[in-house]
């Protein structure tokens, strides 16, 4: 098995604050963190592995210091680790995020056939959870999202069942590899890296690809390929705090709503 | 089979990156383990790094390293509840190359002088905290971290892992810290504009100034306040032993509120917006609470060997040269090929030739005389506040009668044998 795993830097934005005047996010303000799904993705990929053998490879879009998230993914448990990094990507929005991707996970794949693609649900900066089913699109594989389980696979037959995750229940699909998983962080629960992980992960140097190293149509990306237009973006309206009473008054409370509800 | 490094340090504060750069400069396969989600991340200090050991680490660093403000002047107070006795020293040759000491944030210095160690070719692994040392045959082989296949082997472990040193006591290096042997300190960052702030202090653009500050603050405690000034931020904090903490039950952050509303600090920090809080203890034991500082295969460096002069509230210093001079001796130590308490006791005689043992030798009686005899604080403080109050107002009383009046008042409560005996006693433990 050979398991591609998209990681983006995300700012955590736990910590990130908007810029009052410009209403920006201002990403100086928060560290540079690996978007959270992301690590569960490399996790399940990890654990994959463990049971089937193979090959974890982590690819990400992003400015030089985006290796720091690639390291954290070999202390992860990853094998190999891929940064695309170039001016000519800079302001693509999810279209042309997933282009370059794409064309990413083609070159490696070109070298190594890749039996599975993994993504995490969504970014949380960006939240538009399009980017991995625009790979999907592209590489014409089936997609799977909103995975919370993968129930097994079976490499003989080139085939995965997994949950996907609906509102009130969840689905049991079964899908021919190779194919691209979206998961939900409640798929795993993140190992503690071993100690030769984070050893390998310090010295650890990510392959670096640019524009040259893929057969890709430069206007596709970058602000070219982007149609999206921002026209605005603010910081959504506080929410006024709730009302603070006493038990007895709450009771009160529901007991009125209860009555009204009734008539 | 797990990996095996030339040396191991534990802790990435300024004490194990002096020890970690030097070693890895010196050709040693070198790895630092810090707890910490990276280095600086829970190292505490008010602020003022001192040039001259740093420099010997690594020359000129100032032009690179992130540094806050050189520091032109220092300013002691000795303070009464409403009153302050101030003197200090402000010195241009401190604001030109070489400098004399800088005011820094730790979080951000350490992660610098972790680059530095990175680039000399040491190892750093954050996010991981040693248990314990591996012994085989009474001496230390390695370290065992909380990571799944956690262990790591080393000829050395150099023990860098700050004040509370679990690390040390569990190997018999010291006892459990006594209450009167750290200081509690709590510090608090204030964001002002930069203009703001050299107003305030009178400085020219980008320089720095420093406050120590006796009594007042401390509620009578032993212990001592300080302001320092930052770019854009005043860094302010009090210390005072756990012992008299505990015995007085004031909360710490209780000292900062009372230091922070005094009327003499109140025009520094007006409007100041606070944007961190953080609490620390300091090792206050000197002299006589160093440790054993070295074993079979290990060495105890920086506050883990209680080095800190507590007087001069100097610590980064001492614990970057005794970094230094441990891995001097680790790397005699690696071309004999041996690696044993006796090969490595070298650090401690250069350590005692410097200026570290030095000094709080000749501080080590200071911190147990104003902790036993109170009025030091209590009385000698507010009597020097008093003289000068009442030699300065002008009331129509002759200065012959105020001098009377002073010493009626200095020896109301005590004989002057006994202010003299206390005055001769502190002048003995200071000299
Ligand atoms: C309205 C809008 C305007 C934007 N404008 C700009 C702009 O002008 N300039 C600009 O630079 N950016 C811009 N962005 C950000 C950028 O378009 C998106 O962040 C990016 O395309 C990914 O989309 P997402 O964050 O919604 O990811 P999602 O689709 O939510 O991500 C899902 C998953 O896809 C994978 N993934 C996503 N991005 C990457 C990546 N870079 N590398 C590897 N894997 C990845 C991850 O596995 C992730 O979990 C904009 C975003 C939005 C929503
Ligand atoms: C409020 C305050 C103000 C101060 N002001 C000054 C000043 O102005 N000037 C000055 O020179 N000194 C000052 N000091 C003293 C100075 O901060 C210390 O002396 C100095 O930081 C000591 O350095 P160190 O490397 O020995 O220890 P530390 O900086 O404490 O570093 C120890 C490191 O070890 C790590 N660690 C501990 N245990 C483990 C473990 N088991 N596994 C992995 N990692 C571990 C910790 O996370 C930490 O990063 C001040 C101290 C305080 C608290």
């Amino acid at each position: 098995m050979h398991m591609i795993v998209c990681v983006k830097q995300v700012p955590d934005t736990t910590e990130v604050r908007i810029d009052p005047v410009t209403n920006t996010l201002d990403r100086s303000s928060a560290p540079a963190i690996i978007n959270p799904y992301d690590s569960h993705a490399v996790e399940e990929a990890v654990r994959i592995k463990e049971m089937h053998g193979g090959k974890v490879t982590v690819i990400s879009m992003g400015p030089p210091n985006a290796i720091e998230v690639i390291k954290r993914c070999i202390a992860l448990g990853a094998d190999e680790g891929y940064l695309l990094s170039d001016r000519a990507f800079a302001g693509s929005d999810t279209l042309a995020t997933s282009y370059i991707l794409s064309q990413g996970i083609a070159t490696i794949s070109r070298r190594e056939p890749v039996d599975l693609i993994l993504c995490g649900k969504q970014a949380i900066d960006g939240d538009t959870a399009q980017v991995g089913p625009g790979i999907a699109r592209r590489l014409g594989i089936p997609q799977l999202t909103y995975v919370n389980h993968v129930a097994g696979i079976d490499p003989a037959r080139k085939e995965i069942k997994v949950h996907r995750k609906l509102d009130d229940a969840y689905e049991v699909v079964v899908a021919k590899l190779p194919c691209l998983l979206t998961v939900e962080k409640e798929i795993n629960e993140l190992s503690y890296s071993s100690l030769p992980n984070m050893l390998r992960a310090v010295r650890f140097e990510p392959k670096i690809l640019t524009v040259a190293d893929l057969q890709a149509d430069l206007s596709m990306m970058g602000l070219k390929g982007s149609p999206t237009s921002v026209s605005k973006i603010f910081a959504p309206p506080q929410r006024s705090g709730g009302e603070i009473c006493s038990v007895e008054q709450l009771v009160e409370k529901l007991l009125e709503l209860h009555s009204n509800e009734k008539c | 089979m797990p990996e095996k490094f030339d040396a191991i340090v534990v802790g990435a504060g300024v004490a194990g990156l002096a020890a970690a750069y030097k070693m890895a400069q010196g050709g040693l396969s070198v790895v630092v383990i810090e707890r910490g989600d990276y280095p600086g991340a829970k190292n505490v200090m008010g602020g003022v790094l001192y040039r001259s050991m740093m420099e010997e680490l690594i020359p000129e660093f100032w032009k690179e390293a992130p540094l806050e403000r050189p520091v032109v002047e220092q300013r002691f107070w000795f303070m009464d509840t409403d009153s302050v006795v101030s003197t200090g020293y402000k010195g241009q040759e401190w604001a030109r190359e070489p400098y004399n000491c800088f005011t820094v944030f730790r979080g951000q210095f350490d992660q610098w002088f972790a680059r530095k160690c990175t680039e000399a070719g040491a190892v750093i692994i954050n996010e991981t905290v040693v248990e314990e040392c591996l012994l085989e045959n009474g001496r230390v082989v390695g370290v065992r971290t909380n990571r799944p296949e956690g262990e790591l082997y080393a000829n050395v472990v150099v023990l860098a892992d700050g004040v509370n040193s679990l690390l040390g006591k569990q190997l018999g290096f010291h006892q459990e810290w006594k209450p009167q042997q750290v200081a509690l300190a709590v510090m608090e960052e204030l964001k002002l504009p930069s203009e703001v702030i050299e107003d305030r202090f009178n400085l020219d653009p980008g320089m720095g100034t420093t406050i120590e500050i006796f009594g007042g603050g401390t509620l009578g405690l032993v212990g001592t306040s300080f302001i320092y000034t930052n770019k854009e931020h005043i860094s302010i904090g009090v210390g005072a032993l756990l012992s008299q903490i505990r015995q007085a039950r004031v909360k710490p952050y209780d000292l900062l509120e009372n230091l922070k509303k005094h009327p003499a600090v109140r025009p520094f920090i007006r409007n100041a917006e606070p944007v961190e809080y953080y609490a620390h203890l300091i090792p206050e034991g000197g002299y006589n609470a160093i440790p054993k500082l070295v074993g079979n295969g290990v060495l105890v460096v920086g506050d883990a060997a209680q080095l800190v002069n507590g007087i001069h509230r100097e610590g980064s210093n001492l614990a970057m040269t005794s970094g230094r001079l441990a891995a001097e001796a680790v790397l005699r130590a690696h071309q004999i090929g041996e690696f044993d308490a006796r090969s490595l006791s070298q650090y401690e005689e250069d350590l005692r030739n410097s200026f570290v043992i030095d000094d709080l030798k000749k501080y080590k009686d200071s911190s147990h005389l104003f902790e036993n005899n109170t009025r030091y604080f209590n009385e000698y403080l507010p009597a020097t506040n008093m003289a000068l109050h009442e030699m300065l107002t002008v009331d129509g009383t002759s200065k012959k009668d105020k001098q009377k009046l002073i010493m009626q008042r200095l020896l109301r409560d005590s004989s002057l044998y006994s202010v003299g005996k206390d005055l001769y006693h502190a002048w003995k433990a200071m000299k």
